[in-house]
């Protein structure tokens, strides 16, 4: 009974964060029947991995700037006119890739530093700049392709980054061995973090989770990191894209979690005048966000032309709308302060799984649209009421 | 009919824990000028904002009768007001301190701002421009009534307030303040209104600190304190006099909440500042003018005056000048010249804390836990090679909840959720884990019940003790007095005085700080 009853506890305490997760399973569930399996197929599942990376990463960055109480219209774009000019830099300058990886990425961050320049030291909202910034790059990227039209790269190293999947190096079976191995060390390594974190927090007398509460959660989340990359390795393993985008996650994870300068942008967030009065400078925070967004926007833009194989003057339409509302979803508050990194990749997830299943079941993109705002609108209902009852 | 057009009777309001009004009887009598006067917190504003309908009928006891109970919303002649828009109907205008005008707006369109002389659905605007200028003509004031607001200087937006409230047919004026925000002239010019408006039956209440004023335009003067009438003053016995006023309004004794410091030999001058002027250019004036003054180490130093008296500009100002205003002066921090701090980490790296006043607003991060506001102005402390070791972090947070006695169930504790003393004192352990050598604390116990006073009193105590300079800014004439080694007065952004502790008496102060 007591078991149950902190299981009930935990939930209610946790709900906000939770639902996040039942959510995305719910959805799979749904769309797993719906589909006769065909949604959580290795193949599909894969797919669906590689196609929400580029927004995931943007999301990973929108998070910060959210939670700082700004906004960047303009990433989508950004994105789409970096992929332009990686593409030019690939075909008609012959540079190698890494070289021409490491030049989007600094023009990235540039363009961040441009964006926070006007926000931070000229205080004009976020929003109006970002939104010139979306159309001034949108002219851009046009006006980059308007010689050759859409560029064709023909360069299979980046077009791995978007379409390839790391070495097998053995098989298990019909399984990619590099991509089992990598998983059952996931798996071992959030073992190990959750038990030394158990460990510490007992030694400061904090609450910790019952042992077959916690057995419950070590069990279950090692199964769904499992399952992914059983699933994954019974395909062609792991894409690049995904482990790009893990390792995204994990050092935005890391340093919004452990590091000074995570801790100062959320202070930016929760409270910019005390900030300023605790002694953070809430310009250079500024700055820092919104160049490690647009250099996100960047690598969204590598990504994203990678998997096309082109750049398009279409590329980077409803981006930035779609990592916004990916980190709505994922639980960020518009007020600013909170959010969390990882709850913005699963609210990418939620929305790419939504995407994926519709067009699996064939259900009209009109529909698609409204089914999707919905789910916007309700997560953060959601969000908002879970809130106040915290109060 | 009653020579009174208004009468309040036996009102106490109640806030949880405080009994902002005991009893309290106010009496105005039909077209005079009543001004209301008493320390901060003396309950002026409670009163006001039960009169004007802001604590509606039913949330405090005690009858209002106004104009002879012929208005609107009243039984048996008692008024029962729900809110400010019914107090309006019956012609009580409010005019308060932080003008309520749309400053991008035109002077007409603010006069008549929700009550719109109306033509079918449109509104009548050569009626409204022509009954603006009326309304302009009754206060003096002598501007196009398309001026925009902004572009106005304060006192004449003043006015613009009070032709707003005149057009409304209005029987009782109150004025808070008043001439708080305005320079001499205008001030003149305001009372010389008042006592015009008098002449056309209008009753003004005025709250003021400014003394001299009072005692030139009041016929009354009730004198409020800790909730309570004290007594009211009448001008035709001439009664009314500074001092009479003065020892009504402090009359009390400091009690025994203070606690005992063992005189301590003090050191060298730990922080001096000199010829410190500020120019705000939002506000567009020097909220600091030519302020001299020094702490000694282990030395509590006060810094008394009323609200608005540049006190809290002149510490931010020091403490880094978040509000970027344009500075002149020296600080010299152990004798040695500095740099203006140009942002609050520069005063911090220079031994400085600043405990703000408004712990909800710029001090406290509420929506974080305890932990983490403790911890937020000096995380290099914890941090090594850029990461956080956040085992220290929990044993610093433990420290300070245990020493400091924090209330709450863990360190993992929502700041928001913790009640104002112990806010309070997570702002303190904040700004202790900075090791600051001077510790400027701007209105410390503000808000936060007598229990948790005194021990943000002992721990003052023992940081003095320790060698530790401590600047206190302090509306509460009594902690100032009972607390500090010496007491600087500040009115108008100036110091206007410096008294010792046995110079230092509330009649002293009070009257250094109503010049």
């Amino acid at each position: 009974m007591a078991f149950i009853n902190e299981g009930i506890t935990l939930f209610k305490k946790n709900i906000r964060e939770y639902g996040m997760y039942i959510a995305l399973a719910v959805i799979m569930a749904t769309f797993y029947f719906q589909t006769d399996g065909l949604f959580m197929s290795s193949r599909n599942l894969s797919n669906l991995i590689n196609m929400t990376g580029y927004i995931a990463v943007l999301a990973v960055g929108m998070t910060l700037v959210i939670v700082i109480r700004h906004i960047d219209l303009s990433v989508g774009f950004v994105a789409g006119f970096v992929g332009a000019v990686a593409a030019i830099l690939l075909t008609q300058h012959d540079m190698p890739v890494w070289l021409t990886i490491v030049i989007a990425l600094i023009l990235g961050c540039v363009i961040g530093l441009i964006n926070g320049f006007f926000v931070a030291n000229l205080g004009i909202p976020a929003f109006v700049v970002s939104l010139a910034g979306m159309l001034i790059f949108r002219g851009l990227l046009q006006l980059s392709l308007v010689k050759t039209g859409t560029i064709i790269i023909p360069n299979q190293a980046f077009k791995d980054i978007g379409n390839g999947y790391i070495p097998s190096l053995f098989m298990v079976d019909t399984f990619q061995g590099l991509t089992l191995v990598i998983g059952v060390l996931a798996i071992i390594l959030f073992i190990w973090s959750e038990i030394k974190t158990r460990i510490n927090n007992k030694k400061y007398g904090f609450e910790v989770l019952s042992i077959p509460m916690m057995f419950i959660k070590i069990a279950f989340i090692s199964f769904i990191i499992g399952y992914i990359f059983y699933t994954l390795a019974g395909y062609h393993g792991l894409s690049w894209t995904a482990v790009i985008v893990l390792v995204i996650v994990a050092l935005y994870h890391f340093i919004t979690t452990k590091t000074p300068l995570g801790r100062h942008i959320y202070a930016v967030g929760g409270n910019p005048e005390a900030a300023q009065l605790s002694g953070i400078s809430v310009k250079k925070i500024t700055y820092i966000v919104f160049a490690s967004m647009s250099t996100l926007a960047a690598l969204s833009g590598i990504l994203y032309t990678a998997r096309l194989n082109s750049a398009a003057p279409t590329a980077g339409v409803m981006f930035e709308l779609d990592a916004i509302a990916a980190a709505y979803v994922g639980g960020v508050s518009a007020a600013g302060g909170v959010g969390k990194v990882t709850g913005s990749i699963i609210g990418a997830f939620v929305m790419a799984s939504l995407t994926s299943g519709m067009n699996l079941m064939f259900i009209d993109v009109s529909w698609q649209y409204i089914i999707r705002g919905a789910v916007l609108v309700l997560a953060v209902v959601f969000d908002v009421m879970t809130r106040n009852k915290a109060k | 009919m009653s020579q009174y057009i208004l009468e309040m009777d036996q009102i106490t309001k109640e806030f949880p824990g405080v009994k902002a009004l005991n009893n309290v009887s106010f009496k105005v009598k039909k077209g005079e000028i009543h001004c209301l006067v008493g320390e901060n917190g003396a309950g002026k504003s409670t009163l006001m904002k039960v009169l004007s309908g802001v604590y509606p009928y039913g949330t405090y006891t005690g009858n209002i009768i106004f104009n002879g109970g012929t208005s609107a919303n009243t039984t048996n002649g008692v008024q029962k007001f729900t809110g400010i828009a019914d107090s309006e109907r019956a012609g009580i205008a409010i005019i308060y301190q932080e003008l309520a005008l749309f400053p991008e707006l035109t002077v007409y369109e603010n006069i008549f701002m929700g009550h719109e002389i109306k033509k079918g659905v449109t509104v009548n605007w050569n009626e409204t421009i022509m009954k603006a200028q009326e309304a302009l003509k009754k206060v003096k004031l002598e501007v196009n009534p398309a001026t925009k607001i902004k572009e106005l200087g304060v006192g004449k937006q003043q006015l613009v307030e009070i032709a707003k409230a005149l057009c409304k047919d209005v029987k009782l004026i109150i004025l808070d303040e008043p001439t708080a925000a305005l320079n001499e002239n205008d001030s003149e010019n305001l009372l010389f209104l008042m006592k015009e408006l008098k002449k056309q039956g209008i009753t003004c209440i005025m709250i003021s600190h400014k003394l001299k004023e009072v005692i030139s335009v009041a016929d009354t003067v009730t004198v409020l304190r800790d909730g309570q009438t004290i007594c009211s003053l009448d001008s035709e016995t001439g009664e009314i006099t500074e001092p009479t006023i003065i020892k009504n309004m402090v009359g009390r004794d400091i009690e025994d909440i203070y606690p005992k410091r063992p005189n301590q030999k003090v050191g060298e001058k730990a922080i001096e500042v000199q010829n410190w002027s500020v120019y705000d250019s939002k506000l567009g004036r020097k909220t600091n003018d030519d302020v001299n003054f020094h702490v000694r180490k282990g030395e509590i130093v006060g810094i008394a005056g009323l609200m608005g008296s540049g006190r809290t500009e002149l510490a931010q100002s020091i403490f880094g000048n978040p509000k970027n205003c344009k500075l002149s002066g020296t600080i010299l921090i152990n004798g040695k010249e500095m740099k203006h701090f140009k942002h609050p980490k520069n005063a911090i790296d220079a031994g400085i804390a600043y405990v703000t006043e408004d712990r909800k607003g710029d001090g406290l991060i509420l929506i974080q836990d305890i932990k983490n506001n403790i911890t937020i102005s000096n995380l290099s402390k914890l941090s090594k090679g850029g990461i956080i070791n956040q085992n220290d972090e929990v044993v610093v947070a433990n420290d300070y909840l245990k020493n400091i006695n924090i209330k709450a169930p863990s360190i993992a504790q929502l700041v928001g959720n913790l009640s104002g003393g112990n806010q309070q004192k997570v702002s303190l352990a904040k700004w202790l884990f900075t090791s600051p050598n001077i510790l400027i604390l701007d209105e410390p116990t503000r808000g936060i019940d007598v229990g948790a006073k005194y021990e943000i009193y002992t721990f003052m105590n023992a940081l003095v003790a320790q060698g530790m300079s401590i600047i206190m800014i302090s509306s509460e004439l009594p902690e100032v007095l009972g607390m500090s080694d010496r007491v600087y007065v500040m009115a108008n952004g100036k110091i206007t005085g410096e008294l010792s502790r046995n110079e230092a008496t509330q009649e002293k102060v009070m009257e250094m700080a109503t010049v």
